[in-house]
């Protein structure tokens, strides 16, 4: 039996390099690295991590492929499940999903799955060799259909839907494709020129895409029904920022995390002036919240010049939502955690800027609804800490601009679309809904695993139709 | 891509444009908004859709060259085509006949008001228009204004035409006098939609205001142009740009649209040192 390898870490960027660039963090295997790192899958029967992907992405195989130095075949192999490899390989958790099933986790170390498949994704991007087959029947279309919204949901549905022989149109409301993948995610995280070429692999099925339409303004649901498409697709995401709702939250200096994030990453603020669009980032940084966009947000400040930047959390390390993975980069990079410590509000100068934020230190209590220990604030605990700039990421709401233009769209307690969890399918009929509209804000591969479910919902749905006669 | 099919110079740096928009043109009502960016690394700049053909497919925009952005706007000429355009954005206004209204403007915000006063008039209400500009060669929309007005007063701040001083001077002695109007609709620069807030609230008008708050996407996303309206926070990108203005909070406001000026003063001047580099070379 072959010595037990240990699982090969990826090479990434020196910190202290790194804060002063927005270039990406993690660099990938070389190719050595992932044929080995491949060959510690030991092809397990019951394929567990098959099971833990949301979009069934074929993974012992492509592993397999890797391992044999077939790159190109490891590519096409994932492709027949999942149109963004080049994306997930670098933002889904794969620690809570392909990797926590695989088998080899129960006594040492899982196969890096993610890992692989971004070497994938990147060998045949590097290649330059993506050949996309066209629809199935472009001449004789089965049908149209309209996805609202181009991030991973509408992405990943409009790719399945083209596959199938569907002509596809992506409405997209910002002058940029991408959604989330473009607006929320840093560059250092994930490189937009990976974005522009999934999105441009999408357009190769065949799928037109259009830019600046925000449906429910720009044209309406029933405009969309009357100009002949079949079936929609509302993929329209979380986009409504929160706040905390305490004094002070309007001072200069105090931005959502999407607004922050949006300026830098999807008007590339961080090359100010080159880019016409600001952002002003102080010496002392606040970010309010423990997810990914919150370590996205300090990162960002860490590399806009920021001097000093603090996560300012109410719980404890234990229940911070961010992956593991990106609270250890951002430690590493000289993010601070403030953990137990919630913000009550925010002072201001005579001029209305941020001087200064005061806190209240918190402990835990008994489990809440979400099973977590709830934060209790410690009386008399207050304190307050010096900065001059407060970023406020404590989770986005389903954006409401377009699902409140559809009469008859049934509507969860928070605003999101509900569907029937086996079809995508929404209360108003040849309408469809994924992704974080649905769920409320969660991740990539959700949604992307959502918009694929709704590609099936609705090729039953126009099928059906068809057999009707309509 | 949106070709401009008309530019106008209205005053010393003031232009309209009208532009090619079919689907925003289809869909524009008074009060709607929209965002352009010029090219590729423009920023997004909100603007109020002051007319609309939707036969044409046209839009009309005004402007006044401020910073740079704005400045570049104004290099365009017809044939030149604007990159991005995304519209109608906002909430329209609900605009219905009533007795009368008055319709006060200052500076370029005539423009943004007109739609709402050709609505109002197109309804049969009354429309008494009050315009002001700091002097006679800046007042701009005369003839649209007219069109659509039963009366139109003239302000200037220095005098030069019409009624010597502020709108919201003109404003207080037409309440004075016993004008009664059942709304007043402001817009204007910040300071000045304010003062006719203070001059409304004192005869116990209703007053529509217009803010021009600092965005990013437009649509909701970011919360860049959140406001205080009767003590809660709202987007005025969503929920606005429209308020009651007697319920806004103009002193938070205000600062608020201080939150970039040093950038914005950057900008410009590497956009004038540029500028002069090439006439330079031109000589």
């Amino acid at each position: 039996m072959p010595a037990k390898v240990d699982r090969h870490l990826m090479p990434k960027q020196d910190p202290r390099e790194r804060i002063r660039n927005f270039n990406e963090v993690a660099l990938g295997y070389p190719a050595e690295i992932a044929v080995e790192e491949a060959k510690r899958c030991i092809g397990c029967p019951k394929r567990p991590c098959v099971a833990g992907c949301p979009v069934e992405v074929d993974i012992p195989s492509f592993v397999k492929l890797i391992s044999e130095g077939k790159f190109a075949e490891a590519a096409a192999k994932i492709k027949e499940k999942n149109s963004l490899p080049a994306i997930c390989g670098r933002v889904c958790p794969q620690e809570s999903q392909c990797e926590a099933r695989c088998t080899l986790g129960k006594k040492g170390k899982p196969v890096a799955i993610g890992a692989l498949e971004r070497f994938a994704a990147d060998y045949e991007r590097a290649l330059g060799a993506r050949d996309a087959q066209g629809p199935a029947s472009a001449h004789a279309c089965a049908g149209r259909v309209a996805v609202v919204g181009s991030g991973p949901a509408g992405l990943t549905c409009a790719a399945d839907l083209a596959r199938m022989g569907y002509s596809v149109v992506v409405f997209e409301s910002l002058h940029s494709t991408g959604g989330v993948l473009r607006y929320g995610i840093p560059e250092f995280r994930l490189p937009k020129i990976i974005v522009d070429e999934e999105v441009e692999y999408v357009k190769r099925l065949g799928v037109e895409i259009r830019t600046n339409t925000l449906v429910g303004k720009t044209l309406t649901v029933d405009e969309l029904f009357r100009d002949g498409f079949d079936a929609i697709f509302l993929g329209t995401g979380a986009g409504l920022p929160h706040f905390l709702g305490i004094p002070g939250e309007n001072l200069n200096g105090v931005y959502s995390a999407n607004e922050f994030l949006t300026r830098s990453n999807l008007m590339k603020a961080y090359l100010f002036p080159e880019y016409d669009t600001p952002i002003r980032v102080g010496k002392r940084v606040a970010v309010v919240g423990a997810g990914n966009v919150a370590m996205d947000a300090a990162r960002t400040a860490l590399r806009l010049g920021a001097e000093k930047v603090t996560i300012v959390y109410r719980r404890s390390r234990a229940e911070m939502p961010a992956r593991l993975e990106e609270i250890e980069n951002a430690e590493e990079e000289g993010v601070e955690l403030m953990l137990l410590t919630n913000p009550v509000r925010v002072l201001g100068d005579e001029r209305g800027w941020v001087r200064g934020m005061e806190c209240i230190r918190m402990e835990l209590g008994e489990p809440d609804e979400s099973g977590r220990r709830r934060p209790v604030p410690v009386p008399g605990s207050e304190f307050v800490i010096d900065v001059d700039t407060m970023i406020s990421a404590v989770g986005t709401d389903p954006n409401p601009l377009l699902v409140r233009s559809v009469p008859g769209l049934k509507l969860g307690r928070h605003g999101n679309v509900v569907i029937n969890e086996e079809t995508g399918e929404t209360s108003v009929p040849g309408i469809f809904a994924g992704g974080d509209i649905v769920t409320g804000s969660a991740t990539v591969i959700a949604a992307m695993g959502a918009g694929k479910l709704a590609a099936r919902g609705i090729d039953k749905f126009i099928r059906a139709k068809r057999e009707r006669g309509e | 891509m949106h070709r401009i099919i008309k530019k106008e110079e209205l005053a010393p740096r003031i232009k309209l444009f009208v532009v090619e928009a079919r689907e925003v043109a289809e869909h524009a009502r008074p009060g709607h908004f929209f965002v352009l960016r010029i090219h590729d690394h423009g920023e997004r700049i909100p603007l109020t859709i002051a007319d609309s053909d939707p036969k044409a497919g046209t839009i009309t925009m005004v402007f006044q060259e401020v910073g740079k952005s704005t400045c570049e706007l104004g290099t365009l000429e017809e044939g030149d085509a604007i990159l991005d355009i995304v519209g109608p954005l906002g909430t329209p206004r609900d605009i219905r006949r009533l007795d009368t209204v008055v319709c006060v403007a200052g500076g370029v915000g005539v423009a943004p008001i007109y739609p709402e006063a050709k609505a109002f008039h197109q309804l049969g209400t009354k429309v008494v228009s009050i315009i002001g500009a700091q002097t006679k060669d800046l007042l701009i929309f005369q003839d649209r204004m007219e069109a659509v007005s039963d009366e139109v007063h003239y302000c200037t701040d220095d005098g030069s035409y019409g009624y010597h001083g502020f709108v919201t001077g003109l404003l207080h002695d037409l309440l004075a006098g016993g004008l009664r109007p059942d709304e007043v609709v402001a817009i204007g620069p910040l300071p000045m939609m304010r003062a006719a807030c203070r001059v409304t609230a004192e005869f116990g008008v209703k007053t529509i205001v217009s803010l021009n708050a600092i965005m990013v996407d437009g649509t909701g996303m970011c919360g860049s142009c959140r406001v205080t309206v009767d003590g809660k926070t709202m987007f005025s990108c969503v929920e606005g740009p429209a308020f009651d203005g007697h319920k806004v909070d103009f002193d938070e406001l205000m600062a608020r649209q201080t939150r970039f000026l040093a950038e914005e003063k950057l900008a410009m001047e590497r956009y004038k040192a540029h500028a002069e580099g090439c006439k330079c070379r031109r000589k």
